[in-house]
């Protein structure tokens, strides 16, 4: 230590020039540091506190509710953009949003929907039926690139105005009677329409503020929304914070003032800033710790309730040997779903045996096939496979994931035991998985899907033989056919019926699909120190009814 | 004239660059509008396609980009529509410039002194403990010592904030956890170099000159013992500047490290081209900047 303290000690004007010359790499990278810390989120830290701060799973892909099309982005999107419905923040049903009212006619296939008169920006100017009509069309021009524009093509000729087949916009089911009322045909009864309306999509936008600044519109300020927010500020990769709107026409039952939203990828740093008190919610699925949901589970402050979404496999029908559906159907009877979501998933899920979620106020789904070894080996025998005999090897094809792998494992194991068959994993990144299953590129395939509205139609429809997300290559005139059916008609009883019958065909006789378990809704907050959290099946809490009621330090660990 | 012959140079290869990482990422398969779900028509995802040009031929494609680039726009990202790339460069350098130069700072002020104490110090108690310490700290990864440092002083003394970067007190532990590995690094780097350099001939004449054992270890041994790590610290410096995909996902912090990674992921092309000619701009600049100090330190070395 002696002669380290006594060199240090000597730095005499010759060394300092020397300290110079060696030092110029740290002296640049100093100046370089203090250049970034000026510019970066020290100095713009906000000294206002928000009332509420809310972890929200990936950075945003965009704020424009024409363009969005994940579930983190419409749980902002939906505080600064409104449209004629919005959904209740307890059982997320819709209710009467920039309409006050409306009327249903013709069996359900015209509404006429009545705007507020006192609805205005959040920058004062009026919203009426000219802003809801272009906010729209908008979404229907294919130059949008809105990809969820299919929400709107339950409209009268609204799909061939997307594609082109019409040119002129006034051929839409979309017409203006005054400026507060519009009347809107639909191609048929559309049970769902008002929960379509409460959609981000379908939310009303500032035309102005669009044709001035194109894509980056979302960045004006002072930006007009038509929401119970504003958007205070957006650092990508930082934090999205709203301010509360004072023009809405509901603000006086807004229980907020400004809320945070903080992007987040790791579910180790989520968990650790929601624990250590820095964050009031934590309500992203995909950033929950699933390894350590034994444990999080047992907390109060773990919120658990049944989610629409469905985790299933699809079968490649297109291919041997999963063009017998015995064939299909002994591989999805040997799945031992209770084990899935007991051993593996561990948040809540349920295991699957139909497709859509139950819960639906409309629906009740039908039951699927059970798990049933014995029957399967017989059904693998019929269809000349004896004990797995002469099965080929197939494989599965799965996205990058602790969890998809874990799953992908277990299939094979079972597959390997009670159908003697062998299975190989083909774990791809996120795109390559996609692009496989888009091109029918797999043999089996790891499968979710979310509903966006609270309604069968949003899981049945994707498997009509056109339908781009189908990607199992099975196509079914009679089931599209009760699909179509379904939809006309007015009788919910008789629409239920007809809907039951499509979903028998999809999950127990042609079998392009098995189902393995329903996703669980999985919030984090505590309760004595935030209110207005509902659970429902949309998993869609509308932060204007989010309320802190204290600042309790004690439960928080 | 050799380093305007430098300068010079550097044109070719980033064009070579910018057209590798064009073009390669647009084989890869997928594309910027792939999702779960596919658009509601056809139309649509063709109507994306030609507003980002990505129906043109890949050449036409390149010199369109390319002519942007020129005007310093590097287009708009595909994956954040709201944004252009240089927006998000704009608000994501600067934020890993800080980080990296934080670190860097970090690794040099500790790996310096401890890699020149244990070179002095050979073959003793001091020498010992500190070679353990470095090695230490250049055995164990970023994603262990993040989260290892956020359980002691986070989550257990809650000394120091989880994550995010809202305050100076923000800034320490992703620093730490950036610097130490490279501390390590460059305390070894050191210590050979410094041993090396103390059994060359001219400290055994310096010694016989009678030179006091500080001006010997400070004026002559230290100023080639330490190239090596000005070699090192010119790449090093490029690395850190452009962000730590690791570092920066454990603390959440809203650097450009996450958008490295991340943008290859989701086929957002002009990101990737995007930060790949900044990557190679910084590390020919840091590169150039390094030889330069070579002729400082070492007057054996020349350049014409």
């Amino acid at each position: 230590m002696k002669s380290l303290t006594r060199l240090l000690g000597n730095s005499s004007g010759r060394l300092r020039f020397f300290w110079r010359q060696i030092c110029r790499n740290l002296a640049a990278s100093a100046a370089i540091t203090l250049a970034g810390l000026g510019t970066s989120g020290c100095s713009s830290a906000v000294t206002e506190q928000a009332d509420i701060v809310i972890i929200n799973g990936a950075e945003p892909e965009s704020l424009d509710p024409a363009i969005i099309t994940g579930q983190g982005e419409a749980r902002i999107v939906r505080g600064l953009f409104e449209g004629l419905t919005r959904l209740d923040p307890k059982d997320a049903v819709p209710v009467p949003g920039l309409a006050e009212r409306w009327e249903i006619l013709n069996d359900g296939s015209v509404y006429i929907f009545h705007l507020r008169t006192n609805a205005v920006w959040s920058t004062g100017e009026p919203i009426n039926v000219d802003d809801v009509i272009y906010s729209w069309l908008r979404v229907l021009d294919p130059m949008t690139g809105a990809e969820y524009a299919g929400q709107l093509f339950f409209i009268k000729n609204a799909e061939e105005y997307n594609t082109g087949k019409i040119k002129n916009p006034s051929a839409l089911g979309i017409h203006k009677m005054d400026d507060y009322t519009l009347r809107v045909e639909l191609t048929g009864p559309t049970p769902f329409f008002l929960d379509l309306a409460a959609f981000p999509t379908l939310a009303v936008v500032p035309r102005d503020s669009i044709e001035k600044h194109s894509d980056r519109w979302i960045m004006e300020k002072p930006l007009p929304t038509s929401g119970p927010y504003t958007l205070e500020s957006w650092r990508i990769h930082d934090r999205v914070r709203l301010r509360k709107n004072p023009r809405h026409w509901d603000a006086a039952n807004v229980q907020n003032t400004l809320v945070d939203f903080i992007p987040m990828e790791s579910a180790m740093t989520a968990m650790n800033l929601y624990l250590s008190g820095q964050a009031d919610i934590l309500w992203d699925k995909t950033i929950i710790p699933s390894e350590l949901m034994d444990v999080l589970s047992l907390r109060p402050d773990c919120h658990q309730f049944d989610y629409l979404g469905t985790f299933f496999m699809r079968f490649n029908v297109t291919r041997k040997p999963f063009d017998d559906v015995r064939v299909r159907k002994a591989f999805s009877m040997v799945i031992d779903k209770q084990r899935i979501v007991e051993k593996i998933t561990r948040a809540g899920e349920k295991p699957a045996t139909h497709f859509v979620p139950k819960g639906m106020v409309t629906y009740q789904p039908p039951k699927g096939l059970a798990y049933d070894p014995e029957t399967a080996r017989k059904l693998m025998a019929e269809a000349g496979y004896p004990g797995g005999k002469g099965f080929p090897t197939v494989v599965y094809l799965l996205k990058s994931g602790k969890l998809d792998e874990q799953i992908g494992v277990e299939l094979q194991a079972m597959f390997k035991e009670h159908l003697g068959v062998r299975m190989e994993l083909r774990q791809a990144e996120w795109k390559v998985y996609l692009a496989a299953q888009s091109a029918l590129d797999y043999d089996l395939s790891r499968s979710s899907w979310i509903g966006d509205y609270n309604d069968p139609n949003t899981f049945l429809d994707m498997f009509m033989g056109d339908n781009g997300n189908n990607r199992t290559g099975w196509k079914n005139p009679r089931y599209d056919e009760l699909i179509r059916e379904g939809n006309r008609q007015v009788d919910p009883k008789k629409r239920e019926k007809i809907l039951q019958e499509a979903e028998v065909l999809l999950i127990r006789e042609e079998v392009p699909i098995a189902p393995l378990y329903f996703y669980a809704g999985v919030n984090f907050f505590r309760p004595k120190e935030i209110e207005g959290i509902y659970f429902n099946l949309l998993d869609e809490h509308p932060i204007h009814a989010i309320r802190r009621v204290s600042r309790n330090r004690e439960s928080r660990n | 004239m050799y380093f305007l012959k430098r300068i010079l140079t550097m044109i070719p290869l980033l064009l070579i660059i910018s057209f590798m990482a064009f073009a390669l990422i647009r084989v890869a398969p997928g594309g910027p509008f792939d999702r779960e779900r596919k658009p509601a028509s056809p139309e649509i995802e063709r109507a994306l396609r030609a507003k980002y040009h990505l129906d043109e031929p890949l050449v036409k494609q390149y010199f369109r980009y390319l002519g942007g680039v020129l005007k310093g726009d590097f287009g708009p990202s595909l994956k954040y529509r709201n944004h252009t790339v240089n927006d998000i460069i704009k608000q994501g350098l600067p934020v890993s410039l800080a980080l990296g130069g934080m670190a860097f700072c970090f690794a040099m002020g500790v790996g310096i002194p401890l890699g020149f104490y244990t070179a002095v110090r050979r073959g003793q108690w001091g020498d010992y403990i500190g070679s353990f310490f470095a090695l230490l700290a250049f055995c164990i990864p970023a994603f262990v010592v993040g989260p290892v440092l956020i359980m002691i002083f986070a989550m257990k003394l809650q000394w120091l904030p989880v994550a995010l970067w809202h305050s100076p007190l923000h800034f320490i532990l992703p620093t730490v956890a950036l610097g130490l590995y490279f501390s390590g690094r460059i305390a070894r780097l050191m210590r050979e170099g410094m041993t090396d350099t103390l059994h060359a001939g001219f400290i055994t004449t310096a010694r016989a000159k009678g030179l006091s054992e500080s001006a010997i270890l400070w004026k002559h041994a230290f100023r080639l013992a330490v190239l090596p790590v000005v070699s090192y610290s010119g790449p090093l410096l490029a690395d850190l500047l452009t962000g730590s995909f690791v570092v920066e996902n454990i603390f959440r912090i809203p650097g450009i490290g996450v958008f490295m990674v991340n943008s290859t992921i989701n086929r957002d092309y002009t990101m990737v081209v995007g930060l790949v000619l900044l990557y190679a701009v910084l590390l020919l600049v840091m590169n150039l900047l390094v030889d330069l100090s070579y002729s400082l330190l070492d007057r054996r070395v020349r350049y014409e």
